[in-house]
């Protein structure tokens, strides 16, 4: 078995040194050596997004994603947004149930918005897409995007 | 009203926004071991030997678990063993655990284990299984130990047999005279909740066991494990905390089984288990198939005469849920109609599949879809508008269930309604087809539902209420919070009825069955119904220890006292009051005597009036009310590729009353939406050998952002009388009838019968020019 390694990461503003395997992924490692579980296991495939987080300001799947590749980076995750205009649209628009795809899509709404401050719904729909939601109809997580980035899109 | 009926905002929202929200693998501790299943990569297959030689060379390995020496299990008839012994039966199937320090080394064993099989012939579809030369797979049917209303058919694949009679079915064909019949099949699918499931378990050193499961049943875990390993019942403790999504699939009890047998192997300590996404797919029971013939009869006019129905469930290897399920399906097996005679065959089928859990809609947007298509072929038949037919036959108060209940008009919504307003939201007048040309046409399709909550007759619920010092209130309920808002509902009722803040009312998200008082199980839409009564009761008892400590103090007897508004007062003068806060926790006289104490409000309720149903003619009463509904789809076709797009769902659903009308619409929404991915996308790829060749998300592919139509939910409001404020479910009933309605749309648009699902683009060609 390889040798743990010490390596530190900058997580929502905070510089933190892991012990980790080479071989974990930043999931993994936000998970059980931080215990920031806001980030959620939904397929550890790339399939379903609930493990969005945003590294060095792109959104990526972190359970496809080694903690190592992550050195060097801001890492933010769930944990890292507080009070942000997307969390209270949810809150408002009903965007979530159980609650479990919602610190995915929430990051990666907000990664959207970084990049594109006026997404169409195309660029929109491109970047959801890669999420699942099992519980709600998207309806509500749409109404949720919209009302924030406040001109709502033609189609 | 103050408070029912509005969109009050969640009691979980921060938590959830914020990614605070804990469910059971966010939980860890340094204690923790970790299990992880070795499962069966074929579907049929007497195990020859398991070698575990190499892994247990592993560094960290602290048990490997095989079947030997295990009971039997099942909910209804006791056919499984919880790891495979001697024999697997279906692909996926547990036939080891490993325990180790480290999820990594656990994998690492669990690779490491070699076992050897000798393939038998597969059993892949319940016609297959029918068969009178089909390989048996139970042959010990006959000593298997069951519960009521189980009827297995020993010597053949029949796990169990339900019948409904009602009528002379004679007399109905000779009554009609126009007759239809069609046949129906789908394949098993998944319910694929975002959160897999998880479970933790230890015993603590005086023989507790404490599990910590993502469940809706966490009491029937605690019963289940008590029973199948002869546990004291008071011994087991079972906590839920929020659960990502379950939709049924998580009111079976499988993998906490397996946690309690890993802790257990390695003297009580902690051991967690999480599914992979592609065990929790295969492994955990998924969502049941069904083939099915219906022959239906009527007048010229369109009168229902006669139906004659035969459900083949795919049971899967292992009977569990599925004899339940197979039974709910014929209770309501013809759809909201008027029907004098009725004859249906449900048969539990045993295949070698994956076995199923109940889904959401318990059985009901299975047979929906065989029924619903079967009237649109009746309409065509009769060349009658398809909506007038079903309006025609609508279910009415004083009509009788295939299970011969009599209904009256609150037991039964008002389904006429439903389909009124459905036509002006569909704008069913405008014509069914139209054609936006080139190769492009528009199709609407229609369906009905009803649904009553085929749940055990003894099932019950409780609530208790503790106050805090400053007059708040705590709620706690054994109503676990899958995502339906339902503990924010119970808040709702509790405010309404005490006139409070809903502020100052604190509700327990989690559930520890030795603190928690008992929820049967968070299913069938029934713990708005069940705890919303128990919270009434638990109100009326706080409100009467309320008033019995004011009349003293205000010196005026407790019938002219009024509680709301965080008072006690009196009803003529109500600038006489004595504030809750005060007398919340006892009151405490100026020179320090006190009296009362915490206020404690309890309440309970069980189901009232519900029977076993009739072995040779399913009479009985097998739920409390029916909930009935009207949907449907406008959906556009390309008619050279196939490929088609749903433009619009639209679902009326009778729902008695509307508590909360934000969380409503969600459960409402997330219904239609769930029923359409299954119902145009999802199913489980079988091999001829009986593999599942897509238990992964990006090839079992439920809906996505941007595929979803507008939706549209409206409510008719007639009250169901034994429920809170009248409310019927809601959280199921907009899913059931999605598959139909579509298949309506398609099979318009196409003018072919659309029968099997999911209706990918594939099959609506090979419908269609195959046919040719
Ligand atoms: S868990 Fe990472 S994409 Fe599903
Ligand atoms: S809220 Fe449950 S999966 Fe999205």
């Amino acid at each position: 078995m390889t040798e743990k390694i010490a390596i530190p990461l900058n997580v929502n503003g905070e510089i933190r040194e892991v012990v980790i395997r080479p071989a974990d992924t930043l999931l993994d490692v936000l998970r059980n050596e931080l215990s920031l579980t806001g980030a959620k296991p939904g397929c550890l495939n790339g399939d379903c997004g609930a493990c969005s987080v945003i590294v060095g300001g792109t959104v990526y799947k972190s359970c496809i994603m080694l903690a190592v590749e992550a050195i060097d980076s801001k890492i933010t995750t769930i944990e890292g947004l507080k009070n942000s205009p997307i969390q209270e649209a949810f809150i408002k628009h009903f965007a979530f149930q159980c609650g479990y795809c919602t610190p995915g899509f929430i990051i990666n709404i907000q990664a959207l918005l970084e990049k594109h401050s006026n997404p169409t719904y195309e660029t929109i729909k491109e970047w959801l897409s890669s999420n699942i939601c099992r519980c709600t109809s998207y309806e509500e997580i749409e109404g949720a995007v919209f009302s924030v980035v406040e001109k709502s899109s033609d189609e | 009203m103050h408070i029912i009926g509005k969109g009050i905002m969640r009691k979980d929202s921060l938590e959830k926004v914020t990614g605070h929200a804990k469910y059971t693998a966010d939980f860890e501790s340094k204690k923790m071991l970790y299990g992880r299943l070795v499962t069966s990569p074929h579907a049929h297959a007497n195990i020859k030997q398991i070698d575990t030689s190499s892994a247990e060379k592993i560094n960290g390995i602290r048990a490997i678990i095989t079947g030997e020496n295990l009971p039997l299990t099942g909910e209804e008839m006791k056919d499984r063993y919880p790891i495979a012994k001697e024999r697997v039966r279906y692909y996926g199937e547990v036939v080891a655990v490993v325990v180790a320090d480290t999820p990594f080394q656990a994998m690492q064993a669990a690779e490491a284990i070699k076992v050897n099989y000798e393939f038998l012939p597969v059993v892949n579809s319940p016609s297959e299984a029918l068969k009178a030369d089909a390989p048996l797979l139970h042959p010990d049917l006959e000593n298997y130990e069951k519960i009521n209303m189980v009827y297995p058919v020993p010597g053949t694949n029949i796990a169990s047999k339900t019948k409904i009679r009602k009528g002379n079915l004679e007399k109905g064909w000779q009554e009609s005279e126009v007759i239809v019949e069609e046949a129906f099949a789908f394949r098993p699918s998944d319910h694929a909740a975002m959160e897999t499931r998880a479970v933790f378990a230890q015993i603590h050193p005086d023989g507790m066991i404490e599990l910590t499961a993502s469940s809706q049943a966490p009491f029937m875990i605690k019963r289940l494990i008590a029973d199948y390993f002869n546990v004291e019942l008071g011994r087991i403790i079972v906590n839920t905390p929020l659960v990502g999504g379950a939709f049924g699939g998580k009111a079976s009890v499988q993998l906490e089984l397996l946690a309690y047998l890993a802790t257990k192997a390695v003297n009580g300590r902690l051991v967690k288990i999480v599914n992979e996404r592609e065990e929790d797919m295969v492994t955990s029971p998924g969502h049941i198939g069904l083939e099915a013939q219906v022959k239906l009869g009527c007048t010229k006019e369109g009168i229902l005469k006669a139906a004659e129905i035969l459900f083949l469930w795919d049971g899967g290897a292992y009977s569990d849920k599925a004899i339940d399920l197979s039974r709910a399906g014929a209770v309501d097996c013809t759809g909201p109609y008027h029907i004098d005679n009725i004859w249906c065959d449900s048969l539990c089928m045993y295949t070698n599949h994956p076995f199923p859990a109940p889904f959401r809609g318990f059985s009901h947007s299975e047979v929906h879809f065989a029924f619903e298509r079967t009237m649109d072929v009746l309409a065509q038949k009769l060349n009658m508008d398809p909506l007038e037919l079903r309006a025609r036959n609508a279910i009415l108060p004083g009509h009788t269930t295939p299970t011969q209940v009599v209904l009256n008009s609150s037991t039964v919504g008002n389904l006429p309604e439903c389909i009124r307003k459905l036509k002006m939201l569909l704008n069913w007048e405008e014509g069914q087809v139209i054609d936006v040309g080139p190769n492009k046409v528009r199709a609407k399709g229609v369906s009905c539902v009803w649904k009553t909550s085929t749940i055990d007759p003894d099932a019950s619920s409780g609530v208790i209420l503790t106050f805090n010092k400053d007059g708040s209130i705590n709620l706690i309920s054994g109503v676990v919070e899958i995502g339906t808002a339902t503990k924010t509902v119970l808040a709702q009722i509790l405010a309404e009825k005490l006139k409070m803040d809903i502020n100052e009312i604190h509700v327990q998200m989690g559930v520890n069955t030795q603190s928690t008082p008992e929820h049967w199980k968070t299913v069938a839409s029934r713990g708005t119904f069940m705890a919303g009564r128990a919270v009434l009761t638990a109100a009326e008892d706080v409100i009467k220890q309320l008033k019995s400590l004011a009349s003293f103090l205000l010196r005026a007897s407790t019938e002219d006292l009024e509680v709301g508004y965080g008072k006690v007062y009196v009803r003529e003068e109500p600038k006489q009051y004595i504030p809750i806060k005060e007398i919340a926790y006892g009151y405490s006289f100026p020179e320090g005597l006190s009296i009362g104490g915490q206020m404690i409000g309890r309440g309970t309720y069980i189901l009232r009036g519900m029977t076993h149903l009739d072995k040779e003619t399913g009479a009985g009463r097998p739920g409390p009310e029916w909930t009935v509904g009207a949907e449907g789809v406008e959906i556009e076709l390309n008619t050279r590729d196939y490929t088609y797009r749903v433009l619009k769902a639209v679902a009326v659903i009778d729902v008695g009353k509307v508590l909360n009308e934000k969380t409503a619409l969600g459960q409402v929404k997330g219904s239609m939406s769930m029923g359409l991915s299954f119902a145009a996308r999802e199913t489980f790829r079988f091999d001829r050998e009986g593999r599942v060749l897509n238990p992964q998300l990006r090839t079992y592919r439920p809906l996505r952002f941007g595929e979803h139509p507008k939706y549209e939910a409206a409510f008719v409001e007639t009250p169901h009388l034994d429920a809170p404020y009248g409310a019927r479910g809601v959280g199921e009933h907009a899913l059931i009838g999605m598959p139909a309605a579509l298949g309506n749309s398609l099979s318009t648009a196409l003018s072919v019968k659309i029968n099997y699902l999911p209706m990918i683009p594939e099959v609506l060609w090979k419908m269609k020019e195959r046919g040719k």
